[in-house]
């Protein structure tokens, strides 16, 4: 195993192409995260402590659309959302390997897309070059784009005339869409934004989201619709 | 609740769930339900916020600029266009129809 292993270079490769690319979608993070309400220090903290695209986006959603006073079901919603990195988590601990301050390190970087460029790599070391790289590129990019995001969103004022509520939507469809390969998760995803929906009207702002969340326990507990029980 | 104790307390907790990753039993994975209902949450929570996103305007339930935007975001998905590229489509098809049927 030497430096010139080609096996490094298709995990360098692949960490800075999925790494700047999400990078780059920090910017609608920051501006969207402003316009909800939150100053650009609040915004920042969450790029920095949360680091999960997909919680903070859930976050700032609810708070949208409810105000500080939706605060209990915004927290709610961005930890449910949070524990898939649970087993992102688990999965990754036998390739990050012993330590304590290294763990640590790696469980703040723990999310969809360091756990995704490593597990597709071959060897163990490329499996750890690509979660490093790719984590470290997105933490110190997403943080960056957040900041600026913000700024802009700042100057932009009403997002809603750049259309950037509907780019969040479009943003959680691209969180969905890779998900959606089998028969349960589809039913799944059609019922609960269903519930959600028709819930809206009825429910403080953030409780529909939290309770569309029990369709998965459901049909998770039960295995309706899954393909194999192993 | 002020917005500093809803940002602190969540980001606390969604850092706390990748941590506990890393000091759980291996063995926790193996079994099947955990796993599975872990996965199915955040396909429930995603499909909801499309949902709530697209449609809900305060606590109404709204047809506006966002579905086609979002319809049209569903179809570059399938077709693999880069995310970035699919949600500056999706803006950009918002803000059009809007500038030209002012409501929307």
């Amino acid at each position: 195993m030497s430096a010139a292993d080609p096996a490094d270079g298709i995990a360098i490769r692949a960490s800075l192409s999925v790494g700047i690319a999400v990078s780059a979608y920090g910017l609608s993070f920051g501006a969207l995260s402003v316009a909800s309400g939150l100053d650009i220090w609040q915004t920042s903290v969450l790029s920095l402590l949360m680091f999960s695209g997909g919680s903070q986006f859930a976050l700032i959603g609810v708070i949208a659309a409810g105000g500080a006073a939706a605060g209990p079901a915004a927290i709610g919603a961005a930890t449910l959302l949070g524990a898939r990195n649970t087993l992102y988590a688990i999965r990754m601990s036998p390739v990050i390997g012993p330590g304590w301050l290294k763990r640590f390190l790696a469980g703040w970087i723990t999310i969809d897309e360091s756990t995704a460029v490593s597990i597709s790599q071959s060897s163990l070391r490329s499996q750890r070059i690509g979660f490093w790289m790719t984590g470290l590129i997105i933490f110190v990019g997403w943080n960056l784009t957040t900041l600026l995001g913000a700024f802009l969103g700042d100057l932009l004022g009403d997002v809603r005339q750049y259309g950037l509520d509907a780019a969040a939507a479009a943003a959680f469809l691209g969180l969905l869409w890779p998900r959606l390969r089998a028969l349960q998760p589809v039913v799944v995803a059609v019922a609960a934004a269903v519930v959600a929906t028709v819930l809206t009207p009825w429910l403080p702002p953030g409780l529909p989201i939290l309770a569309a969340a029990s369709v998965a326990v459901i049909v998770g507990l039960a295995d309706w619709w899954g393909r194999d029980r192993s | 609740m002020t917005l500093w104790n809803i940002v602190l307390l969540a980001s606390v907790a969604v850092l706390a769930l990748k941590l506990a990753g890393y000091f759980v039993p291996e063995s926790f994975l193996e079994k099947p339900t955990p796993s599975r209902v872990a996965n199915l949450l955040t396909v429930a929570l995603l499909a909801a916020l499309i949902g709530v996103q697209t449609f809900a305007s305060g606590q109404a339930v709204v047809i506006d600029a966002r579905l086609p935007a979002v319809l049209l975001a569903g179809v570059l998905f399938a077709l693999r266009v880069p995310f970035i590229i699919v949600l500056i489509a999706a803006a950009g098809t918002a803000a059009l129809l809007r500038f030209f049927f002012p409501g929307m």
